[in-house]
C-alpha cells in the first residue's frame, strides 16, 4: 500500500458547530496529525461547493484517506462516499468523526467542547489510516413483488406493481379482498358510496395478468433478503374448488347451517357456506369449517350433491402449503377497530342500542343486514347521539394517539342520519374536532349548517333510564353536566393494530413503534421503508390513517419496492463480518448471536486437520458488528471495525487525555 | 411550604389535562352539588396561584374521593389527588370546616374520629368471648366507625358469627385498635395519617398475625394500598367469606327467599377491582335471587360517604346521590339493597329511611345476610 496521505474536512454546520467548538483551533491542530497531507475547515461541507473542495484537493494533494468532522455519520457518510466514488478513491476510504451530536450540541464550554473535538477527530483520523478498501457485492433481483394483505392499501399497491410490469402475489388472509373500506358505506368528505369506487379496482386485482390472487391464505415462513426471499404461504382449504365454483350460488339454500356474519359485524345470519358478499373477488363461494357440520362431525354433505356439474364443492379439501420466490415485500395488514368494551362507563355490549362506528356503516349501508334503513330491532331512532375518541387518545387502555378518522367519519354518519331520518335529533360530543384533511373543514361546516348539535364534552358514561338511555357528560362549554336522551349511541372507535399480525410481524421481524403499529424506518424521509430492506409498509398497519393517505401511501410503497426489480440488482452490505479461520475454534457462539443467520458453521482443513469453523454468507450479513462482539478467540472481524482499528482510536483517545 | 407543595402538584400531575370534561361528567358528587366542577377547579388552578384557589372553594370537602374520575381520565390525571392536595393545604393552614376541625382533634387526642373513649371501643364484643390477637392468626380489625356505630355494630356482629361457624382461628385488638386513617388522609390530614399508620404497623407487628381482615373496604384499601412495608396480607371480609363458602368451610343451613341487588362500595370495587366474591356469596345462599342494577362494577354509582363525606355534608347539594341509588335499587324489583360497607350501609339506609320506602327495601350488609342462614 502506498504512504497514507490523509485529508481531513472541518465543517462549521453554520453556527451549529463553529459557535461551541473552535473550528480554527481544530483545523491547526488537525494539520498537526500524523498522516495529515492538508487539513481544512469549511462553512458547509455538504454543500456542493464543499464537496468540490474535497474532490480538487484529493486530485491536488493524492489523498487517498479522507476525514470529515462533522455531523452524525446517519446523515452524510453516505454524501461523502460518493465524493469518493467520483473522485476515484474507493469509497470506503472515508471516515467521519462526529463533533456535532457528539461534541457541539451538548456542551456549552468552547474551551472544553474544542479539546474534546480534538480527541474525537485524532481518534478518527488514527482509525482513518488503517482504513481498507472495499468491495461492494451486486446480487440479481427476483423480479416479483408479494403484497400481505388485500384491502384498499395491498390492492392499490399490488396494482401499482403490476401495472409497471413486475409479477405480484397478492395475499389476503379472508376469502375476498376488500377490507374494511368494503364494508363502509359512503366515504367522507366526497360521500362516494365506498364499494362503488372499491370495486372496480378489485376487479382489475382478480382480472390483471401480472396479479396472481392468494385469498383465504397466510404467510407462514419467510426467507432471504432483498432481492431474494423465500416466502412460504399457507392456502386453507374453502372447501370450495377457485377454478370450478362459478359463482351460481345454488348451493347455499341446501345449507342448513346459520352462523353471525362477520362481514356485517355479525349485526345479521349468513349460512356457513356463503360469499363474503355479492362483489366478492374471487367470487368463490367457501365453507367455514367452524360451522359446518361436515367439517365439524362428518355429518349432513347436502351442498355437495347440487354442485353436481362444476363438482366445485370437495368437502376434504386439504389445506396446501405454497413456496414462492419475491424481491420485495409490501406488508398492509390493516387495522382493527378498537373494542369499546374496555370502556365499560359506554354501556357497550350491554345496550344492544349503542354501537361502534363500523356496525353503524353496515346499518346504513344499502349491502347491509337492514338494506340501508337505520334502525334498531325495526325502530327508526329519534335521537341520536355520537361519542367521539372511543379508545383514541385515551392513555387508561394504552392508545395514547389519534386515530385521524373517528372526527370526520362521525360528521360523515351525522350527516346520513339527518339525510335518511331529517327528524331524528342529531348530537355529537367531542373533545376537539380535527377537520384537517382536504375538503374535511368544509364538510364539518356543512354538516354543522344541516342541524347537528355539537357539544364539547367527553361522554362519562350511557346509562338506562326506564326505556331510554341516558349519555352524560360535562357541557365543557356551559361548565354544566348534560344528560341527552338517545335511542341510538354510536360510538366512534378508533384504530387499533391488529391482533392477529403478530405472526406477520414475527416472520418478517418488523419492529413496532410505542403505539404498537408497524415502525417506519425514519418518521419523515422514510415513511414506507421498515429497517429491513426490500420489505415496504403500506396502510393502516404502519398508524391509523383514511382512504387517501392510505392510497397515496400504498402508492409510494409500490414505487419503493419496483425500484430494486427494475434495477435488477442490489448492492450487498461491504462492512461485513470475515472470519480468520485459522484462529475459529468452532464453538459456534457467533452463530447464535447472529440475528440475520447469515454464519454458519463450516467443516474445512485448518492447519491440516479437519474441523467445523465460522463461515459468514456475506450477502446476509447486515454488518452489526454482534459476532464479532462475541468471537471469544478474535478470528471474526468486521470490516471497517476491526480490532486493530478500533484500538488504534482508543490508544489516540489515552494520548490526547494524558 | 404550602404554595410549594400546591406547585408541585401543578407541575407534575395537572399539566397533561386536556379539559374534555370526562371527570366532571363521571362525577357522581356534580349530580347532585352543580358546584362542584372538578374539571373547572383543575383548571383554574392550572391557570393561577394555586393558594388562592385553595382557600376560596369551600366545596373541595364535597370529593367522596370515590375515583371515578382517576379511573376514566383519559389522560392519566388524578383529580382526586388534587382534592387531597388542596386539603391538605387548608389543613396545613388551619383553614378547615369546623366539623373536620373536631374530627381531626378526635383522631390526636382519642385515635378515632368519633370523640368516643377508647375504652368503650370493644363494648360491642360484650358476651362474645373473642380471643385477644395474641391468642389468634387472623386479626379481625373492626374500623372505628363499626365499632362505634350501634347499626354497624350489628354487622361486626353477624361478622363474628360466621367466622366461629367456620371455625375461623381469629382475634381482635380490642380496646388497642385504632383508626387505620383512610378518611383522615382524605380530609388532608396526611401528617395523622403517617402517624397512625405508624402506630398501626408497631401495633400489628407485636402479633404473629397471619392475615388481616377488615369489615370495612376503606380500611382493607388504606391497609392494602397506602401501608408501604405492611407485610401481612390483608383481605376484605366477603373475600375471606366467599372462600370459605367454595371451600365447603361455611355451611347454610337457612334458606333467604328474597330478591337482593348489591351495591358496589368504590374502594371495594373500583378501586380494589373486587366485583365477584360478594356476588358469589351471594349466588350461593340458597333461594336468593340476585337481581343486578344498570350501573354495577366499574360503572357503580357513589353513595357519597366516603372522603371524610361520613363527617360533612356537601356544600350546596340539591339531593343525596344515595336517593338516587336506592331509586335504582327499587327498579330492580329487590326487597333487599346489599353491600359490603359501614358507610355505603349508613348512606343507603339513611335514604330509605328519609325517603319513608322502609316497607319497600330493607338495606343489609352481606354478612347479615349470611349470618341470617348459617343457623
Amino acid at each position: 500500500m502506498s504512504k497514507k496521505r490523509v485529508g481531513v474536512y472541518i465543517c462549521h454546520c453554520g453556527v451549529n458547530i463553529k459557535s461551541t467548538v473552535n473550528v480554527d483551533g481544530l483545523t491547526r491542530f488537525a494539520s498537526t496529525l500524523p498522516h495529515v497531507s492538508v487539513a481544512r475547515d469549511y462553512i458547509y461541507l455538504c454543500s456542493d461547493p464543499g464537496q468540490e473542495l474535497i474532490r480538487s484537493d484529493i486530485s491536488e494533494h493524492r489523498l487517498n484517506r479522507i476525514v470529515v468532522a462533522a455531523c452524525s455519520p446517519r446523515m452524510h457518510e453516505p454524501t461523502f462516499r460518493k465524493v469518493l466514488r467520483t473522485s476515484g478513491i474507493n469509497p470506503y476510504c472515508v471516515e467521519i468523526a462526529n463533533i456535532r451530536e457528539h461534541c457541539s450540541w451538548v456542551h456549552r464550554d468552547t474551551a472544553l467542547a474544542t479539546r474534546k473535538a480534538e480527541s474525537i477527530l485524532a481518534a478518527t483520523v488514527a482509525k482513518a489510516s488503517l482504513l481498507e478498501p472495499l468491495e461492494e457485492k451486486e446480487v440479481a433481483v427476483i423480479p416479483r413483488a408479494l403484497v400481505i394483505g388485500g384491502g384498499i392499501a395491498g390492492i392499490q399497491a399490488a396494482l401499482d406493481i403490476a401495472d409497471t410490469g413486475y409479477k405480484v402475489y397478492l395475499v389476503e388472509k379472508e376469502p375476498s379482498i376488500g377490507g374494511h373500506m368494503m364494508q363502509l358505506d359512503k366515504t367522507f368528505p366526497t360521500l362516494d358510496c365506498s364499494a362503488c369506487i372499491l370495486t372496480p379496482k378489485m376487479s382489475d386485482v382478480g382480472n390483471h395478468p401480472n396479479i396472481e390472487l392468494l385469498t383465504y391464505s397466510e404467510i407462514t415462513d419467510v426467507k432471504g433478503y432483498v432481492g431474494n426471499f423465500k416466502v412460504t404461504i399457507k392456502k386453507k382449504p374453502r372447501y370450495i374448488l377457485e377454478d370450478k365454483c362459478n359463482g351460481c350460488g345454488n348451493c347455499i339454500s341446501y345449507c342448513p347451517v346459520e352462523m353471525p356474519d362477520p362481514f356485517n359485524m355479525n349485526l345479521s345470519k349468513t349460512k356457513c357456506l356463503y360469499i363474503p358478499f355479492p362483489q366478492a373477488v374471487p367470487a368463490c363461494y367457501v365453507i367455514n369449517p367452524h360451522y359446518c357440520r361436515y367439517t365439524l362431525r362428518r355429518e349432513c354433505k347436502q351442498c355437495e350433491p347440487v354442485c353436481k356439474d362444476l363438482k366445485a364443492i370437495d368437502l376434504k379439501q386439504k389445506e396446501q402449503l405454497l413456496e414462492v420466490e419475491v424481491g420485495t415485500i409490501i406488508v398492509a395488514t390493516g387495522f382493527d377497530t378498537f373494542d369499546p368494551g374496555l370502556k365499560p362507563e359506554l354501556g357497550y355490549g350491554l345496550y344492544p342500542n349503542v354501537i361502534t362506528g363500523l356496525e353503524f356503516e353496515r346499518l346504513s349501508s344499502a349491502s347491509g343486514p337492514t338494506t340501508g334503513d337505520v334502525t334498531i330491532n325495526g325502530v327508526k331512532p329519534k335521537n341520536v347521539v355520537f361519542v367521539h375518541c372511543v379508545g383514541s387518545r385515551d392513555k387508561s387502555v394504552g392508545n395514547e394517539y389519534c386515530s385521524r378518522v373517528c372526527c370526520m367519519y362521525t360528521a360523515k354518519q351525522a350527516h346520513l342520519i339527518k339525510e335518511k331520518l331529517p327528524e331524528a335529533q342529531v348530537t355529537v360530543f367531542y373533545i376537539d374536532v380535527r377537520a384537517f384533511g382536504k375538503g374535511f373543514e368544509e364538510f364539518y361546516d356543512r354538516v354543522k349548517q344541516e342541524g347537528i348539535i355539537y357539544r364539547r364534552g367527553n361522554v362519562a358514561e350511557v346509562y338506562r333510564k326506564g326505556e331510554k338511555l341516558i349519555v352524560k357528560a360535562e357541557d365543557t362549554l356551559l361548565a354544566q353536566l348534560v344528560e341527552v336522551e338517545a335511542d341510538l349511541v354510536v360510538l366512534a372507535v378508533g384504530m387499533v393494530p391488529r391482533a392477529d399480525s403478530g405472526e406477520v410481524n414475527n416472520i418478517l421481524k418488523l419492529s413496532q413503534s410505542s403505539d404498537k403499529f408497524l415502525l417506519e424506518a425514519h418518521p419523515k424521509l422514510r415513511p414506507v421503508d421498515t429497517a429491513s430492506d426490500g420489505i415496504f409498509l403500506a396502510g393502516c398497519c404502519q398508524g391509523p390513517k383514511d382512504i387517501p393517505d392510505t392510497v397515496a401511501q400504498a402508492s409510494g410503497a409500490a414505487a419503493k419496492a419496483c425500484i430494486p426489480l427494475s434495477q435488477g440488482k442490489v448492492r450487498t452490505e461491504a462492512q461485513v463480518a470475515q472470519v480468520e479461520e485459522a484462529l475459529c475454534r468452532g464453538c459456534g457462539f457467533c452463530v447464535e448471536t447472529c440475528p440475520y443467520e447469515a454464519i454458519a458453521l463450516q467443516a474445512r482443513e485448518v492447519a491440516g486437520q479437519q474441523q467445523e469453523v465460522a463461515w459468514v454468507n456475506e450477502v446476509l450479513c447486515k454488518g452489526c458488528g454482534a459476532c464479532a462482539a462475541a468471537c471469544l478467540s478474535g478470528a471474526i472481524q468486521q470490516k471497517s471495525f476491526t480490532d486493530e482499528q478500533l484500538l488504534a482510536m482508543i490508544a489516540s483517545l489515552g494520548e490526547t487525555y494524558e | 411550604m404550602s404554595e410549594e407543595r400546591l406547585a408541585h402538584i401543578l407541575r407534575d400531575s395537572l399539566f397533561p389535562c386536556i379539559q374534555c370534561g370526562k371527570c366532571t361528567g363521571s362525577c357522581p358528587i356534580s349530580t347532585v352539588s352543580p358546584h362542584f366542577n372538578i374539571r373547572r377547579l383543575l383548571y383554574e388552578m392550572l391557570n393561577s396561584e394555586g393558594e388562592e384557589i385553595a382557600h376560596t372553594k369551600e366545596m373541595i370537602w364535597d370529593c367522596s374521593t370515590c375515583t371515578t374520575c382517576v379511573t376514566r381520565c383519559p389522560k392519566q390525571v388524578d383529580p382526586s389527588d388534587l382534592v387531597v392536595s388542596v386539603r391538605s393545604v387548608l389543613v396545613e393552614d388551619g383553614q378547615v370546616p369546623p366539623k373536620i376541625r373536631d374530627v381531626l382533634k378526635s383522631i390526636s387526642i382519642r385515635g378515632n374520629p368519633w370523640n368516643i373513649g377508647q375504652e368503650k371501643r370493644s363494648e360491642w364484643a360484650d358476651g362474645l368471648a373473642i380471643k385477644s390477637i395474641a391468642d389468634a392468626e387472623v386479626l379481625y380489625y373492626v374500623c372505628c366507625t363499626t365499632a362505634f356505630d350501634p347499626r354497624l355494630q350489628k354487622i361486626a356482629k353477624a361478622l363474628v358469627r360466621a367466622f366461629n361457624r367456620s371455625a375461623v382461628n381469629f382475634g381482635t385488638l380490642g380496646n388497642d385498635e385504632v383508626c387505620c386513617g383512610s378518611e383522615i388522609r382524605r380530609m388532608g390530614d396526611i401528617w395523622s395519617f403517617d402517624a397512625l399508620k405508624e402506630m398501626n404497623m408497631d401495633l400489628f407487628n407485636q402479633y404473629p398475625i397471619r392475615q388481616i381482615v377488615t369489615t370495612s373496604p376503606h380500611c382493607f384499601n388504606t391497609f392494602k394500598n397506602e401501608y408501604a412495608g405492611l407485610s401481612i396480607e390483608v383481605y376484605h371480609y366477603t373475600q375471606l367469606i366467599a372462600d370459605l363458602i367454595k371451600k365447603k368451610k361455611l355451611a347454610f343451613t337457612g334458606e333467604l327467599n328474597k330478591k337482593v341487588t348489591y351495591h358496589d362500595p368504590c374502594f371495594l370495587g373500583r378501586q380494589n377491582k373486587i366485583y365477584d366474591e360478594p356476588r358469589n356469596i351471594l349466588k350461593a345462599i340458597p333461594s336468593l335471587t340476585l337481581v343486578e342494577m344498570d350501573r354495577v362494577k366499574e360503572r357503580s354509582f357513589c353513595c357519597e360517604g366516603g372522603g371524610g363525606r361520613m363527617w360533612i355534608e356537601a356544600h350546596e347539594t340539591t339531593k343525596r346521590t344515595a336517593t338516587v341509588r336506592v331509586q335504582e335499587a327499587l327498579d330492580t324489583g329487590a326487597d333487599i339493597l346489599a353491600t359490603a360497607c359501614p358507610f355505603c350501609l349508613l348512606t343507603l339506609e339513611d335514604a330509605v329511611k328519609s325517603g319513608e320506602l322502609e316497607d319497600r327495601i330493607q338495606v343489609l350488609d352481606i354478612c347479615e345476610i349470611v349470618s341470617r342462614v348459617i343457623g
